[in-house]
């Protein structure tokens, strides 16, 4: 570390006050790497952002912070052999240790019998509603100010506690190589979430706002909504669990529709060891996997969505529908896989939008004789990779719907259910709108939707 | 010896056999070193100056305290499947973290420019943010006295550091593993991956603590699945091997390709195992198995952030409060449960010499003899249980919980090795089994799920067995236990000895928002619960 610490010690390719990385410094980044390749190629994908968050809880501010940072993946091609090398020193000395050290370990690699030549130049659909400069360079004035609109009720009534998360960012992705590719995407991300909790501890309610644009966020309806239903909960009475309705709100349908993307993975499918394997061998590409009324796709372009056109092999992202009205249309085709079956390659699902019906949520509810309304899922973990089975909870919000009309606040439940199984008895949808739950992952477009059968397996005293 | 980034250049990128790329070596080649400890590194001139210079920084901008972390994090992987090296990937990323309080209030701010101007910027930022938060809070937070360090040195116990082991060797280790899994006729897949991360951690405080440390983890974990003939169903045997705090030397004494046929093997007999009848058994959880059981059921709830509602928002909240009734009046198991935090534990994933508070960690009692009496805690959270501490004649002292999983992010409290101490009786696994009349054993790690309070818990396991008349009768499938974490706790009526105590861990658990990533052991001896209720999770629609 000492190198930079001298003042004649080589300056970084960013500029210093910019975090976030301009098209133009990338382009100066992945051409440095190409010009200090000694191998057959190389490839460098780099992130690069700045994030401010602020956390309060128990009615306190608890810790806030902006972080920024730029890390480049750096693969050394050598035949069917690469390595990669990661590091975060952005100047020419440090591109040039890395590239170094990854064809050294490139060199010794085994080679990779299903290594792909490098992807040459690609046409992109540019995002560039994707990007928010106000968002990418919040001050902690203004995430304090929104963090008030939950304090301040909170305070005054001296019956809530309240915990919330705000974080903002700005980053971009940016791929490049030495066969031609140059991909540059830059996103901005605002999320506010909020849970609020009443003094007795018998009531608790959530609350999310997920925008490309921080001015975007409603934190007062956000808190609002969150404290609503806190005191809505309160005092839940135990239900026996067994096979009910569910009026799941959006968050809860991401929370487990989200989980299906992992199993959208071609290969597996074909290896007999996927919900999508075909008895015999194959997949069930062309087959009616779940109900009718389920559309399923991916699309970086989407107004609710604005994410990279491009995935971590830089393969062009369009709409890509899985799923279209029930039937399996495609599964995720790597490049490799794509050349060994025959197919053409998809890229990644780095979206997920499930499409929307037509009815509000009120209705929803209204339509149900005898059901559960579910806030949000928690703890989701596979449980039987055969069917995408997996168990998890209730949190934040769950009631009991009788004759339309929501009746009373219940105990959590825990499931067992796979979102398949979950789609396959969807009776109705409402609109959708974006998810995001705080976490920063991969954007999802859900409606509520109704749907029967879901499968509760056992209680919660947890509130 | 700390490596500084031209040191990086010297000894590692330009000089092959620094940077492990020999040519694949005899496995005997690397046995262990001479025994004894381990040299701690010394800390960089340079990186003592940026250090001091950022508190110096932070103080003029208007902090009443603050810590600086000057972190360098290696990680490597070497991802097989079968007779294929899928990839090899090495990590290395530099930054300094600042973190500041003024008036009672945290700013926190990261940079990965390392210079007097990069850390001094990230010291203002960091004050800014204090400063533009004051008015958002009415109660200041305040720190619990710590011993000052003022040089302090430090190394985790490992023998041969991973990052010196040819990555030749690595892969041959991995393939061989894979080979003899296949090996096992329905085993259709195997796969290896070898995972190592070193950590350089700089520290200094305005109080006056400076300390350098170097950790080391290992894992390398394997997944084996064997496919029916008809491509109809599937079984998967993983969680064979344990994450440790060690080096190379750990990785050696796991014989990976000596056991591969064996967990082959009984990813095969899962394939045709008899579905589980639910029920209530006597549930005996192997340590490859509790050990998560007590991270999610013991080790979340007694953390002290999340019974006073700082969690609330993301991992929940916990039913260990409210601590001015809960602490020494807790039922929250049988006699049998005795529960201690350590991050001094040797080879614990959580091992530490100070904190991220510049705390040295201490070994403490959560749960005496079925009790609940201590939580988990940092600096900032000793003075919330002042009046506790008081009533039992303990000073108000951090457990040394303080961690941040990166220069980037914001220190915070994580668990400590939460370990089950073993009993008092010489009981081993096959004593346990013998005693047990009809029960289910279950050994690894499986699906596990539990509730935001920590009451619920469902977990699976890697392999179970059906037990009848003290004997193993064969492998059960679909098998889950579902829990209501007192109330189990409560039914553990048989506990093994302490030669039978071994360490769980795991390397990725998460907390907080921003999300951060720890890793974290928990020893126990396997443990026996009365009439546990088994659900069986095998569903077609």
């Amino acid at each position: 570390m000492s190198a930079l610490l001298d003042p004649r010690a080589p300056r970084s390719l960013l500029a210093a006050d910019e975090a976030v990385l301009s098209r133009a410094e990338a382009e100066r980044v992945v051409q440095t790497v190409v010009s200090l390749r000694q191998l057959d190629g190389v490839a460098v994908a780099i992130r690069a952002g700045r994030t401010r968050n602020l956390r309060f809880a128990a009615n306190q501010l608890s810790t806030a912070g902006v972080t920024e940072d730029a890390q480049a993946t750096i693969t050394a091609i050598d035949g069917k052999r690469r390595a990669s090398v990661t590091t975060n020193d952005l100047t020419r000395e440090g591109l040039e240790r890395a590239v170094r050290k990854a064809e050294a370990i490139a060199r010794l690699a085994p080679e990779d019998p299903e290594a792909m030549p490098l992807l040459g130049a690609q046409q992109y659909r540019e995002v560039p509603a994707a990007w928010d400069e106000a968002t990418a360079s919040l001050d902690a004035a203004a995430a304090i100010d929104a963090a008030r609109s939950a304090l301040a009720p909170a305070r005054t009534g001296k019956t809530l506690e309240v915990a919330g998360f705000l974080l903002v960012s700005g980053s971009a992705t940016v791929l490049g190589n030495s066969a031609g590719l140059f991909a540059y995407h830059r996103g901005s991300r605002a999320n506010y979430t909020i849970t609020a909790r009443t003094a007795d501890g018998t009531g608790s309610g959530w609350a999310s706002d997920d925008a490309v644009a921080w001015g975007k966020l409603d934190f007062a309806a956000t808190s609002a909504r969150a404290i609503d239903k806190s005191l809505r909960s309160r005092n839940p009475v135990a239900i026996e669990p067994g096979r009910y309705t569910v009026v799941l709100e959006p968050t809860a349908v991401g929370d487990l529709v989200s989980l299906l993307g992992r199993y959208f993975q071609a290969r597996a499918a074909d290896e007999g060891r996927s919900p999508f394997s075909k008895r015999g061998g194959g997949n069930r590409v062309g087959e009616q996997v779940v109900s009718p009324l389920v559309t399923l796709a991916s699309d970086p372009a989407d107004p609710a969505v604005l994410a990279a056109p491009f995935d971590g092999e830089g393969l062009p992202l369009a709409r890509q529908a899985w799923i279209d009205k029930g039937v399996l249309r495609t599964l995720q085709l790597s490049r490799a896989w794509a050349a060994r079956t025959g197919g053409t390659p998809t890229g990644g699902a780095s979206s997920l939008l499930l499409a929307g019906g037509t009815e509000p949520l009120d209705r929803l509810i209204a339509g149900t004789q005898r059901g559960i309304l579910v806030t949000r899922l928690w703890y989701l973990r596979e449980v039987d990779p055969r069917t995408a089975l997996h168990t998890g909870l209730t949190r934040d919000g769950t009631f009991l719907i009788e004759n339309g009309k929501v009746t009373k606040s219940i105990k959590n439940m825990r499931f067992n259910e796979s979102p398949l199984f979950l789609l396959n008895n969807v009776e109705a949808l409402g609109p959708a709108v974006r998810v995001g739950d705080g976490d920063g992952g991969p954007v999802t477009v859900m409606p509520s939707l109704r749907a029967r059968d879901f499968s509760f397996t056992s209680l919660s005293d947890a509130v | 010896m700390t490596t500084t980034r031209r040191d990086f250049l010297a000894t590692s990128a330009l000089a092959a056999g620094a940077l492990a790329l020999g040519a694949p070596g005899e496995l005997r080649a690397l046995a262990p070193a001479p025994a004894g400890a381990r040299t701690p590194p010394t800390m960089d001139a340079a990186v003592r100056a940026l250090l001091l210079h950022a508190l110096d920084e932070a103080r003029r901008a208007g902090a009443s305290w603050a810590d600086v972390r000057i972190q360098r994090v290696q990680r490597q992987s070497i991802a097989t499947r079968e007779r294929q090296v899928l990839g090899v990937s090495d990590d290395d990323t530099i930054g300094c973290g600042v973190r500041v309080l003024v008036d009672g209030c945290w700013g926190f701010s990261a940079t990965p420019r390392l210079t007097t101007d990069g850390v001094a910027r990230a010291a203002r930022d960091a004050v800014a943010t204090a400063k533009a938060g004051r008015g958002a809070r009415d109660r200041a937070v305040t720190l619990a006295p710590a011993p000052v360090v003022a040089d302090g040195r430090w190394s985790s116990g490992f023998t041969i550091d991973p990052f010196t082991v040819p990555i030749a060797d690595k892969v041959a280790l991995a393939l061989a593993a894979n080979a003899a899994a296949l090996a096992v006729p329905t085993v259709r897949f195997a796969g290896t991956t070898m995972s190592f991360v070193k950590e350089e951690r700089n520290y200094a405080n305005t109080d006056g603590t400076v300390t350098v440390q170097e950790v080391v983890r290992s894992w390398t974990p394997m997944s084996i699945t064997a496919v029916s003939a008809d491509r109809t169903d599937f079984a998967v045997r993983d969680a064979v091997v344990q994450p440790t705090g060690r080096g190379w030397e750990a990785v050696l004494e796991t014989k990976l390709a000596e056991s591969a046929r064996r967990w082959g093997e009984e990813a095969a007999e899962k394939l045709t195992a008899k579905p589980v009848e639910p029920g209530r058994y006597d549930l005996l959880l192997h340590p490859s198995n509790l050990g998560l059981t007590i991270h999610e059921s013991v080790a979340h709830p007694t953390e002290v952030d999340r019974a006073f509602g700082y969690e609330a928002n993301y991992a929940g909240t916990s039913f260990v409060a409210p601590p001015d009734k809960v602490l020494g009046a807790l039922r929250f198991g049988s006699e049998l449960m005795t529960i201690v935090g350590d991050r001094s534990q040797p080879g614990g994933c959580a091992t530490i010499g100070w904190d991220d508070d510049g705390v040295a960690p201490e070994r403490f009692t959560i749960i005496d003899k079925g009790t609940f009496v201590d939580y988990q805690t940092t600096r900032e959270q000793a003075s919330w249980l002042a009046d506790w501490y008081a009533k039992r004649g303990m000073p108000v002292r951090s457990h040394g919980c303080s961690y941040a999983d990166s220069w980037s992010s914001v220190a915070f409290q994580r668990m400590p090795n939460v370990s089950l101490l073993p009993g008092a009786k010489d009981l081993t696994w096959d004593d346990m089994v013998a005693a047990t009349d009809r029960g289910i054993a279950i050994l690894g790690r499986g699906s596990y799920s539990i509730d935001q309070q920590r009451y619920n818990a469902q977990f699976g396991g890697a392999l179970a067995y059906e037990i009848k008349g003290g004997k193993i009768t064969g492998q059960l499938r679909d098998v889950a236990y579902v829990i209501r974490t007192p109330d189990f706790w409560r039914s553990l009526d048989l506990i093994g000895g302490q030669r039978s105590y071994e360490l769980f861990a795991t390397f990725a658990d998460g907390k907080g928002q921003p999300g951060q990533v720890n890793a974290v052991s928990h020893g126990c001896p396997p443990s026996r619960f009365r009439q546990a209720t088994i659900i069986n999770t095998g569903r077609k629609a």
